[in-house]
């Protein structure tokens, strides 16, 4: 049996699946079905210094092979985050990432400052999100703010810090690497590609929000190929997600680079899609005489 | 709340585009109350499709689907025939909690009668009902109606079958005669705002079942919002875990 754990940052996972921020909650739900310890890590619902309502609806549509969302961060505040969700997750045997957004760097540094001390493992700064009008992916878009951002940031997170990049750009290696200089630990890609659809009838977009990221199995080819081209430019452990939906989607991301993988919009086609991924991995490992996971990290053999 | 593939019992084809499945599934049937829906998945769909339960028969562990065919992922799941297994999530949502000692009223619209159904069934000869359809070719469930309630009346947009015009125009008079009565609702969002209009005139309680463009089916995702505004003030509410069914009194039909 192959060994699964890896390790990001100095933080430990006992496998290399971690649900994807935004399509799981706080656990608590798909707990429901199965026993969230057997995964990895969650990467928790994005969460701002104060409440947010989000969007209006409908804030999600069906494309070929695909979702748009447009919740627009949604969530309770860090604050009610801390006091109602953590203790819950606490109970459980699995990593736990806050991705933390807002709309101002001065939030995002109050933010995480309300973190410390907490059992979060990891914070996962969302500089990306496409669907909140006063920022979020503002920041995610210059190398010079990203840089930024992730400095002030680092100065008050005790824990390690990932930044979340924005396929949105024209080159993520560029955003990763400036992720590195202000500091970063570790980065995540890609958050979702902006996207828009038409009802041809009503001559309305879908969403309420008119765009919304697309996600799913539609973006794994982009996604890997960023997950590639950022990996061989940080020094800085690197999480692949976009589009994974199943283990080999999940084998691609690591031999490209990825020291885990996060999965999403595959939740919600099949509840036990990361189960599937991390039995499928092992016994991808061990059909190949690999005895530990980390052994593959980054093995593709480009021409 | 399970996840499984669960074997299709019967199928019939009752409506011009709708089609009612028995699926043989003991353990979701257990757990299952009227109101509730569950989360198909459809061929190599992204998203899975909610459906309402219409009925529950929970001796022989089977559940009830009606469908209307919407699009490619319906369309998959109606071309599926008897022993097929359709990949099922459920059951979802809170349901309706009945009173089958007061009187009630179930309106349905169109493709919302079916979650009307099995609740109307708790309520036996308590339950009237108010049944709008298009025309009569979009009719379904008459009879099953008619065989639970002591009165069904039947509205069409175009008069073709029962009253021409809006169940708000049967309502209104009923609401006349019964005052005490609770209204069930579902169907489209016009109809059901017109609904709850004419109960919160009457002073009649009310709980409309909503529809809307749905994620994850568990209250995770966030994406099938509801506005509310209830006693302590404004929420965004979910569709799949604080609903289907609200209090009337509480849904923005705007938001």
């Amino acid at each position: 049996m192959a060994d699964l754990r890896v390790n990001i940052a100095g933080v430990p996972f006992k496998n290399p699946v971690i649900v994807a921020s935004g399509t799981f909650g706080f656990g608590r739900e798909y707990d429901r079905i199965y026993d969230i310890s057997r995964l990895g890590g969650i990467s928790c619902k994005g969460t701002t210094l104060h409440a947010r309502p989000g969007n209006l609806p409908p804030r999600i549509a069906e494309t070929p092979s695909g979702i748009l969302n447009s919740v627009g961060l949604q969530n309770p505040g860090v604050d009610a985050f801390v006091r109602e969700e953590l203790p819950f997750l606490a109970e459980k045997d699995i990593t736990v990432i806050a991705n933390i957004a807002g709309s101002q760097i001065d939030d995002y540094v109050e933010t995480v400052r309300r973190l410390q001390g907490t059992k979060v493992d990891m914070i996962e700064l969302n500089i990306s999100c496409p669907n909140v009008k006063e920022g979020g992916a503002s920041f995610g878009t210059s190398a010079k703010s990203v840089e930024t951002i992730t400095k002030r940031v680092k100065a008050v997170a005790e824990q390690p810090l990932m930044i979340k990049l924005t396929p949105n750009v024209t080159d993520i290696a560029e955003m990763a690497a400036a992720a590195e200089a202000g500091g970063a630990d570790a980065v995540s890609l890609i958050n979702t590609l902006t996207g828009m659809k038409i009802d041809i009838e009503t001559r309305r977009p879908l969403l309420k929000n008119n765009t919304g990221g697309l996600s799913g199995a539609a973006v794994f080819p982009v996604a890997l190929r960023m997950v590639w081209q950022v990996a061989n430019r940080v020094q800085i452990p690197v999480v692949g997600m976009g589009g994974v939906t199943k283990w080999q989607d999940a084998v691609e991301m690591l031999l490209a680079g990825a020291s885990a993988v996060q999965i999403g919009t595959a939740n919600f086609t099949d509840a036990y899609t990361p189960l599937k991924v991390i039995m499928g991995i092992e016994e991808y490992l061990d059909a190949h005489g690999e005895s530990c996971v980390t052994d593959i990290v980054g093995k593709v053999r480009p021409w | 709340m399970l996840q499984a593939f669960y074997k299709i019992q019967s199928k019939e084809q009752i409506g011009k585009a709708t089609y009612s499945f028995v699926i043989d599934c003991p353990p979701l049937a257990h757990e299952s109350r009227c109101g509730c829906f569950v989360h198909v998945q459809c061929g190599e769909k992204p998203l899975r499709r909610p459906i309402s339960i219409s009925e529950i028969d929970a001796e022989n562990g089977t559940i009830t689907l009606v469908f209307e065919v919407r699009g490619e992922g319906t369309q998959w799941l109606s071309e599926r025939g008897v022993g097929d297994e359709i990949n099922i999530l459920g059951p979802l949502g809170n349901g309706f909690f009945p009173e089958p000692d007061k009187p009630a009223i179930f309106i349905g619209g169109g493709i919302g009668c079916p979650p009307m159904l099995g609740a109307a069934q708790t309520y036996g000869k308590n339950a009237e009902a108010i049944l709008g359809f298009r025309s009569k070719e979009h009719m379904i469930l008459l009879e099953k109606f008619q065989a639970c309630c002591k009165c069904v009346d039947v509205t069409t947009n175009d008069g073709s079958f029962g009253t021409k015009g809006f169940v708000t125009d049967v309502l209104r008079d009923k609401l006349q005669s019964e005052p005490d009565a609770v209204v069930y609702a579902c169907g489209p969002m016009p109809m059901l705002k017109g609904v709850a209009e004419l109960c919160a005139k009457r002073q009649v309680k009310c709980y409309v079942s909503l529809e809307q463009r749905m994620g994850c089916g568990i209250g995770a995702c966030l994406v099938c919002a509801c506005k509310t505004h209830e006693k302590d003030g404004e929420h965004m509410r979910h569709v799949c875990k604080n609903g289907p069914v609200f209090d009337a009194r509480e849904v923005d039909f705007h938001g």
